[in-house]
């Protein structure tokens, strides 16, 4: 077990490049000084993967979609997802209201609705929206304690993992523990436990969060334990830094990219294993709107009502790939082995 | 070797031990008890529930519960809280249900994702490389069961494929090689659909790892000593390619119980699945925690069967003379 460990979660990538620098080699390093800071030459890598970029503009829509969303549907209520209008359920995409059956405080904002009603009338494009900030919420908390929690143990087990706390080391009691929590299957750890807690949208994301930081403390150790022993490193410890300015200042901000990454995937992840939980009926309750349980409700009207299951399943598939793309695109281009070929 | 397998085991014997415990305190700390299933009942008085309890050992400090349930286990009398039939009965029976769909699920993923991602690495950029690419993330992407209805949509209309349950209802009298075709018919679609997701995991996988290993100096001296391509890529990079892949047989067994609950739900397969999700809704606390605690002990048996595997055909760790990585 301990072999493997050293690795590292992020390496795995591939040299997508090196094709073009064999082609095109770099004159050398003297005649031509780095004129380019890492950032910026992560950010010019990750440009030329064009499936990241466009993954990257549609996570910024989807970014405004849920701000917008939870402004319009909460705050500045112009769409209203919880309105029923029973004389209109099942209404196709793209129809106009009729101003005979409801009554003008009830009427979707334009007199039409976008993406058709459900089977109580309320009007899909306002629970769509309203969904999108539920939904990357849920994605982002999740993700934010998994990330804490790992970075938290991992960077312990990895910093001061040769302390003794009587007869066994941090980093064995921490990387043990690890062990541990990887053993279970997390998918059901995760249904057995929301189904035993009351409904609550932020027991999910808790829930979702406390099982899934193994990945980030295994990588976070890995990587602590490389930097310990570089230069810059040992340089801060024997000029006297503290260890809070050493982990802080020099170590973290060189081990933050496979955070990222992983933080990236993570949030896809979480909004897929929302859905999944929705469709098993453990997922976010009612009056709250996600896209996972629209489309775990949709289910049933998939012959009736298509739209209902199609429009929530698509958006799901496009948001959780742009972020996998993203993701994807961030580990090629924050990856060190192309850099400085 | 011994030295290296007693330590490993000795040490997967203490994590079962956390494990269980572990499992044990999170089902029975979590509020919400078998007695409180059906609190509307009218005819669930006050008694009948201390009665309930008291069978169970649900009013037993946790400690005692712990150990019932243990001293049970290892007897064999293990009962489940829904119809007093024995867990362990209960789950071998649902376990053969879900090994076919397993098995076949597993078959399918190694033998497609495996061509996939070499094709793929050895075009590297070009348009095979990027679609497969593209469907890999997709299908890592789409929420199974969207997926799940939309092919069942097409397939059964077109194909007529059965998306139901284990074998066709009525069909016991049959000759036992049409009960077998039947059950073999039944198998396809559930283990494809649960297939789908590995398999593009597993093909981005191989991409990377076979990228990673044909730039190695020993695949360049291969191709300079005039080794034809084939053998440069299937007999030198491939199989150092091939290294990691033996530690995930570890992942594979949990797969069995963990990752088929939607699956199973969707194709109403009666396997373990089913059977875990079954007993989360009856609070079934002793399938609960059976299931789990099985989980754990086959990932952790996984793990270890991979770690030998891994010392036996890696020599560099056999020999404890790796590199730093």
């Amino acid at each position: 077990m301990r072999e493997d460990e050293g690795e590292g979660g992020h390496d795995e990538g591939t040299v997508d490049n090196v094709s073009d620098l064999t082609k095109n080699p770099k004159p050398p390093v003297e005649e031509l000084p780095p004129s380019e800071t890492p950032w910026q030459e992560s950010l010019r890598l990750f440009r030329k993967d064009r499936l990241a970029v466009a993954g990257a503009y549609v996570l910024l829509l989807l970014l405004l979609t849920a701000v917008f969303g939870k402004v319009l549907t909460e705050w500045v209520v112009v769409f209203d997802p919880e309105v029923v209008r029973l004389p209109e359920k099942f209404l196709p995409p793209l129809t106009v209201s009729s101003p005979d059956e409801i009554s003008a405080h009830d009427r979707p904002f334009g007199g039409i609705y976008l993406l058709g009603t459900d089977e109580l009338g309320r009007d899909v494009f306002a629970r769509m929206l309203q969904g999108s900030f539920v939904s990357l919420s849920i994605g982002f908390i999740a993700v934010g304690i998994s990330l804490a929690i790992g970075i938290l143990l991992g960077g312990l087990s990895g910093f001061y993992g040769n302390v003794r706390l009587g007869v066994v080391t941090v980093d064995t009691l921490i990387m043990r523990f690890t062990d541990v929590m990887l053993c279970f299957p997390t998918f059901f750890l995760i249904l057995t436990v929301v189904a035993l807690l009351p409904p609550s949208i932020y027991n999910i994301m808790i829930v979702i969060g406390l099982t899934s930081w193994m990945g980030t403390a295994r990588f976070v150790r890995a990587e602590f334990l490389a930097l310990r022993k570089q230069d810059f490193v040992v340089a801060a410890t024997s000029i006297g830094a503290r260890d809070r300015r050493v982990i802080f200042a020099h170590m973290v901000p060189n081990a933050i990219a496979p955070v990222l990454v992983s933080a990236t995937i993570g949030v896809a992840t979480a909004i897929l294993t929302e859905s999944g939980l929705s469709f098993l009926g453990f997922g976010v309750q009612p009056p709250y709107a996600t896209w996972g349980n629209i489309l775990a409700d949709g289910k049933g009207f998939i012959f009736d009502a298509p739209w209902l299951f199609f429009i929530p399943g698509m958006a799901i598939l496009v948001v959780v790939l742009a972020f996998n793309l993203v993701g994807e695109g961030l580990r090629e281009a924050l990856n060190p082995k192309l850099r400085r070929r | 070797m011994q030295a290296f397998i007693l330590r490993n085991v000795l040490q997967r014997l203490l994590l079962v031990f956390i494990v269980s415990i572990l499992a044990h305190s999170v089902i029975h700390l979590a509020p919400g008890e078998p007695s409180e299933v059906d609190p509307a009942n009218p005819r669930m008085k006050p008694e009948d529930i201390a009665k309930i309890r008291e069978a169970f050992h649900l009013d037993a400090p946790l400690y005692m519960q712990y150990a019932y349930w243990i001293r049970d286990l290892a007897s064999g009398e293990l009962k489940s809280f829904k119809d007093s039939q024995p867990v362990l009965g209960k789950i071998w029976r649902r376990f053969l249900n879900s090994l076919p769909l397993f098995i076949c699920a597993t078959l399918l993923v190694w033998t497609l994702a495996f061509p996939t991602g070499i094709q793929a690495a050895m075009h590297r950029g070009a348009v095979y490389d990027r679609t497969t690419t593209f469907a890999a993330y997709t299908l890592i992407s789409v929420p199974g069961f969207f997926l799940s209805y939309i092919v069942i949509l097409w397939v059964v209309d077109l194909f007529g494929v059965p998306v139901i349950g284990l074998k066709t209802f009525g069909m016991e009298l049959a000759p036992p090689l049409f009960q077998t075709m039947d059950r073999i018919w039944h198998l396809v679609i559930p283990s494809l659909m649960s297939a789908l997701g590995g398999m593009a995991i597993l093909s981005r996988y191989v991409r990377s790892q076979m990228l990673e290993v044909v730039g190695q100096d020993y695949v360049r001296t291969a191709r300079a000593k005039g080794a034809t391509e084939d053998v440069v890529i299937y007999r030198h990079a491939l199989r150092n390619a091939l290294l990691p892949f033996v530690t995930m047989f570890g992942f594979l067994l949990p797969g069995l119980i963990g990752g088929s609950v939607i699956f199973e739900q969707i194709f109403a397969w009666p396997g373990l699945g089913r059977l875990g999700y079954e007993a989360i809704l009856a609070r079934d606390f002793p399938v609960i925690l059976t299931l789990n605690f099985i989980a754990a002990v086959l990932t952790l048996a996984g793990t270890l069967l991979s770690d030998i595997l891994y010392a036996v055909v890696d020599p560099r760790i056999r020999t404890g003379l790796q590199g730093d990585g």
